[in-house]
C-alpha cells in the first residue's frame, strides 16, 4: 500500500499519522504540502491528520478544504483511493463535501481529552476489517469541535446504508446518534473524530488503532 | 466599497456557545434574556464599483467560504 499524509499549516498529527503508516506497511510515507497541486502518482490511501490547521480560523478544516492540493484529493477520492480523515481531517472532510454534516463546538463547551471506548459497526469496510463487528475498542479523543451534526435525512441516510463506522460508547462531545465516525457512500472515505494512530504502538498504552492499519495494508 | 457579512448559525442548530453567554449574563444580573445566539461579523473592503456586481461576489464568497451553509446562514450589507 502506497500511502501520503498531507501536510497543512497547523497539522501537527501529522508525524503521527506518518509513523503508523510507515510502521503498517513497512515503507516510507511521504508528507504533501498543501501547497501543491499534485499528489504523489500511484497512492493507495490518503491521510488527512488532525491539528488546528489554519488555527482553526472561520471554521474548523475550513481553509484546509479550500486548499491548493484539495482538487487533487477529491479527484483521487472520486477514482476510488482510500481516504482517512482523522480529527482535523475528519473537519476537512466535511468542510470539503466529501462526506456530509459538519463538526461543531463539543456540546458541554470543553476540550475533551481521552481514551474512549467506540463501537466498530461493521467490519465490512477496507478499514474496519481487522475488527470484529461490535467489537468495542479504546481509542483517544483530543478535540474542541467534534460534534457531529446532520439533519434528520442525513442521519436517517447514514445509518440506512450502513455509514456509521463507529459509535462513542459514552457520548463525550454530543454527536449525533453517537456517531464518532462516517464513511463515504462506497466506504472508501473514513473521517472519524478519534486518534487511531495513537493507539497503534505498544508504548502508547494500546493496540487498538493497529488493526485498522494492517486492515489497510491487507485491503490496498 | 465595503461589504458586511453577518454569519450566523442556522435556526435548527443548536448552540451551546450562545446558552454559556446566555447564562454569563444571567449571572451578572441581567434578566429578561429569553436566548442568546452568537455569530460572526466578516467586513470585507472591496476595489468593485457596482453594488450589484460586489453583491454577486460576496455571495459566492459565502457560498464557497465563508459561510458553511450546512450548519450556517448568512447576509449581506454593501455600503457604498
Amino acid at each position: 500500500m502506497k500511502a501520503a499524509v498531507i501536510v497543512f499549516p497547523g497539522s501537527n498529527c501529522d508525524r503521527d499519522m506518518q509513523v503508523a503508516l510507515e510502521a503498517a506497511t513497512g515503507k516510507p510515507v511521504p508528507m504533501v504540502w498543501h501547497g501543491d497541486t499534485e499528489l504523489p502518482s500511484g497512492l493507495d490511501l490518503i491521510a488527512l491528520p488532525g491539528g488546528f490547521s489554519y488555527g482553526d480560523y472561520l471554521r474548523c478544516g475550513a481553509m484546509s478544504a479550500r486548499a491548493k492540493i484539495m482538487p487533487a484529493v477529491v479527484e483521487a477520492a472520486n477514482k476510488g483511493v482510500a481516504v482517512l480523515g482523522v480529527c482535523n481531517g475528519f473537519q476537512v472532510l466535511t468542510e470539503a463535501g466529501l462526506l456530509p454534516g459538519a463538526l461543531m463546538r463539543n456540546a458541554a463547551l470543553k476540550f475533551v481529552c481521552r481514551n474512549v471506548d467506540l463501537k466498530v459497526e461493521d467490519n465490512a469496510s477496507p478499514f474496519t476489517s481487522g475488527y470484529k463487528a461490535g467489537q468495542v475498542i479504546n481509542i483517544p479523543v483530543a478535540h474542541h469541535d467534534g460534534n457531529y451534526v446532520a439533519d434528520d435525512t442525513t442521519l436517517d441516510q447514514l445509518e440506512g446504508d450502513g455509514l456509521v463506522a463507529f459509535r462513542y460508547v459514552d457520548n463525550p462531545n454530543g454527536s449525533a446518534r453517537n456517531i464518532a465516525g462516517i464513511y463515504s457512500p462506497n466506504k472508501r472515505v473514513l473521517g472519524m473524530m478519534p486518534h487511531p494512530e495513537r493507539m497503534a504502538d505498544p508504548m502508547l498504552g494500546g493496540l487498538d488503532g493497529k488493526p485498522m492499519f494492517d486492515a489497510l495494508v491487507e485491503a490496498l | 466599497m465595503k461589504a458586511r457579512v453577518h454569519v450566523m448559525l442556522k435556526r435548527a442548530v443548536l448552540d451551546p456557545q450562545g446558552k454559556a453567554i446566555e447564562h454569563a449574563l444571567a449571572g451578572l444580573g441581567f434578566d429578561g434574556v429569553q436566548q442568546v445566539r452568537q455569530g460572526k461579523v466578516i467586513d470585507l473592503e472591496l476595489t468593485d464599483t457596482d453594488t450589484d456586481a460586489a453583491k454577486a461576489r460576496v455571495t459566492d464568497m459565502c457560498e464557497k467560504l465563508l459561510a458553511n451553509t450546512v450548519i450556517e446562514s448568512y447576509d449581506i450589507e454593501i455600503e457604498d
